[in-house]
């Protein structure tokens, strides 16, 4: 029996209490086809103890069907879930899997490495704070290694670890291991990933999985489960000013009426003076309700402060109009209100993105339609060079002009994630057909509205089209 | 609980399940909880006390009845919504106690379709709900894994794995049109180990049939079950012993094995589950039928 074991076994409670505390950190696998990702999942999971022997068996069982792996386990069939997906030996779909030690929580969200599945990967690496790059040693850093680490880099991830994996297929050699270190060391430099992390793994037979491997002696650095369970990722606070998105209006009876949310970033504390935007009136917090405190018997128990990512109730001194999509913000640390904003654009429906066409942009709790503008340029997620574009396709990631019909209250995405992104909606369909990033809020442009009202003769539209066309730089409207 | 300016992994989980609650709340004209008594619908039920207090449900919870259940079970449903006085609608498929749909006789897979995932929609079709939220977790099987928070069900209350909408940051997409739905999964990043834990700490109540106790027990079809009533066929109840058991999940008593056991409070029933070596789905009879039967089952409209 372990030693965690016997703690379980012989003070449970011990055990409970020392667990209550553990830290959370969501993490995202990306590799190739080949690269034996799944089979690194899943040996994660078997060898932390995440996997019992009914789904052992069940994997035997099927091993024996679709497994690509001769006599041993295939650890692969143990992670790909859907039926379709084992038929076609491939992982289609983004899945979020989880398993614990002693001191961290983990979800993994494991997203498939080909070309068309790009969105999968940028929806994987939305809600990560670590990711894990596979590279084949035998193959060395290859197109698919670009593109994920500039998606990883695009979403804001700031630790990357490098998994060498199949160690084995070349004789654990340090040498290999150090070339491609050191390329991807120019990688990273390039695209500007600030925390690289480098492993030496074999996937199928576990070296530097959970334990240090025998065979790469020259290795000092932690195995896989120890770099993660130990690493700091505590984000450089860049911007610790409050972000409140209102998302609900508890109103039980007339004496009483809460804003509910999510605390986005900051922390507030009752008596604090606080500005609605984007309508921009202000108030002071009467008091704080943190949703978690709660009891069946105590269903208003009130706290002093909270801070990000409490759900919370605020209620306020003066009866001030307040709504869902509204930000709440101090008065004194107020983010730019606009109409205009300049974002990273990823695109994730077959039917391509239309200059000037609305859609509705969900940003944090509010729902505003707008359009994109302007195409600054489309970039090559393998090559990084910019491209001068009129339309997008699925998986295209450009910098636009977007537009929105309403002003809003917004942060860039370098400073707050949960403030700086937004989903794009069809308003037809209703699919998510794309994710954005803000990049910069310009001043408002409210007259812009008015200007896309006004008719235009064909020939004054065309030569619109041809400014667009030609003089990219300029940032024309489309009329 | 609270370390400074960091919340614990199972205040993350909290708030982000409130959070989703929420976004359902705020963006649907008729959502539903689904409520299935067990311990992770205690949970949820718990979640979404804290999520609008210090108001009450603004949505009902939903109890599709096999008329299978564990005595205990409907018993605890109706003291829970009398004690926290939420709005309880149950429903069975009438159509299916006519025809004395029986696991025995007809088996999990007939059984499961008609008084489970019929009698679900004909409950989604009367109540005519755009948001049905269930307890569903990632880490429970396979196909699990892959769902969305907010998963999109066309107006045959379908699910197509492979044409699921991208979601990303914690934002959701709730557009939908008119007959159509989104199933929404709160408690989708929890394990069994944080439920446990949660229900630990926050001292939810669940139903005794989780803790052990001495009951009247046959083996059937290779699993330990209890015997609840006259229904089980003669021949097999003449079998039945008295043994230490209880239940890791809840189900129809016929479809949900018991393990042995002597775990009696909540810390021993952790313990017993940190030491075992089978997953929870392992007494769930209905999920063996076929390879990939929770997937073929959830394109169906099952949870």
């Amino acid at each position: 029996m372990s030693e965690k074991n016997n703690k379980i076994a012989l003070d449970i409670e011990g055990y409970l209490k020392e667990h209550e505390n553990k830290d959370m950190l969501r993490f995202l696998t990306c590799g190739s086809v080949d690269d034996g990702k799944s089979t690194l999942i899943g040996r994660m999971l078997y060898d932390s103890k995440m996997i019992f022997d009914d789904q052992l068996s069940a994997a035997e069982n099927e091993s024996k069907k679709y497994g690509t792996t001769g006599e041993k386990i295939d650890m692969a069939l143990l992670v790909d879930g859907l039926q379709s997906e084992r038929e076609q030996g491939i992982t289609i779909d983004v899945a979020y899997r989880f398993f614990t030690t002693e001191n961290r929580k983990f979800i993994i969200a494991d997203t498939p490495g080909h070309e068309q599945y790009t969105r999968n990967m940028v929806t994987g690496a939305s809600t990560a704070d670590v990711a894990i790059i596979l590279i084949d040693a035998r193959k060395g850093i290859l197109t698919q290694t670009r593109r994920h680490s500039f998606i990883v880099n695009l979403l804001g991830i700031e630790h990357v670890i490098v998994a060498i994996n199949k160690m084995d297929l070349v004789d654990f050699s340090e040498d290999v291991f150090n070339d491609i270190s050191k390329a991807y060391g120019e990688l990273a430099n390039e695209l500007g990933i600030q925390n690289t992390y480098y492993i030496p793994v074999s996937a199928l037979d576990g070296d530097n999985v959970v334990d240090k491997s025998a065979h790469t002696p020259w290795f000092d650095g932690l195995p896989m489960l120890g770099l993660l369970d130990s690493m700091d990722v505590t984000k450089s606070p860049k911007s610790e000013d409050f972000r409140f998105p209102v998302q609900y209006v508890n109103r039980p009876d007339l004496d009483f009426r809460g804003f509910c949310g999510t605390i986005a970033a900051g922390s507030v504390k009752v008596g604090d003076e606080i500005t609605v935007l984007p309508s921009g009136k202000t108030t002071k917090v009467k008091s704080i309700i943190n949703a978690g405190d709660t009891t069946e018997e105590n269903r208003s128990v009130t706290t002093s402060e909270a801070y990000a990512p409490m759900a919370i109730t605020i209620t306020t001194e003066d009866e001030v109009d307040i709504s869902r999509g509204d930000m709440i913000v101090h008065t004194k640390n107020l983010p730019r209100v606009s109409n205009s904003l300049k974002v990273m654009l990823v695109w994730m429906d077959e039917k391509g993105m239309e200059l000037g066409r609305n859609y509705d942009i969900k940003r944090a709790t509010s729902v505003v339609s707008g359009s994109f503008e302007h195409i600054n340029y489309k970039v090559d997620v393998n090559t990084y060079e910019r491209e001068q574009v009129h339309a997008l396709g699925l998986n295209d990631i450009a910098s636009c002009k977007m537009l929105l019909t309403q002003p809003i209250a917004a942060d860039a995405y370098e400073t707050n994630r949960l403030t700086g992104s937004f989903i794009v909606v069809d308003r037809i369909t209703n699919n998510t057909v794309g994710a954005g990033m803000i990049v910069g809020v310009s001043r408002r442009e409210t007259d812009a509205l008015k200007l896309s009202e006004k008719t235009y003769t064909d020939a004054e539209k065309a030569l619109n089209l041809y400014i667009r066309e030609n003089f990219p730089e300029w940032e024309c409207k489309v009329v | 609980m609270i370390t400074k300016k960091r919340l614990t992994h199972l205040k993350q989980l909290e708030a982000e399940s409130i959070h989703i609650l929420r976004e359902v709340a705020a963006e649907f004209t008729n959502p539903v909880m689904m409520y299935s008594v067990g311990k992770d619908s205690s949970v949820m039920l718990h979640l979404a006390m804290k999520a609008f207090s210090p108001s009450k449900l603004p949505f009902p919870m939903l109890h599709v009845d096999t008329k299978w259940k564990f005595k205990e079970m409907i018993a605890f449903r109706d003291q829970r919504a009398k004690e926290l006085g939420f709005d309880l609608v149950v429903h069975s498929n009438l159509e299916g106690i006519e025809m004395n749909i029986s696991p025995f006789e007809h088996g999990s897979k007939v059984h499961t379709d008609i008084m489970k995932t019929q009698a679900l929609k004909q409950a989604l079709n009367a109540g005519g709900y755009d948001a049905i939220i269930g307890g569903a977790r990632r880490d429970e099987e396979k196909s699990r894994a892959k769902e969305r928070i907010f998963s999109f069900r066309d107006k045959h209350h379908r699910w197509d794995p492979k044409n699921q909408r991208p979601e990303l940051w914690n934002i959701y997409n709730t557009a939908i049109q008119k007959g159509e739905s989104v199933r929404v999964f709160p408690i989708s990043n929890w394990t069994e180990l944080d439920i446990w834990q949660y229900i630990y700490l926050e001292n939810i109540k669940i139903p005794s049939l989780y803790f052990a106790k001495e009951q009247e027990i046959v083996e059937y079809e290779g699993t330990k079950i209890r015997v609840d009533d006259e229904r089980m066929p003669e021949a097999l109840r003449k079998t039945a012993k008295k043994e230490m058991v209880r239940f890791r999940t809840l189900g129809c008593y016929p479809l949900t094995g018991a393990i042995n056991s002597t775990a009696s409070t909540l810390p021993e029933i952790i313990k017993e589950m940190l030491l075992s070596t089978s997953s929870e789905r392992e007494g769930r009879l209905i999920d063996k039928d076929q390879e990939g039967a929770m997937e073929l089952k959830k394109i169906e409209g099952y949870f």
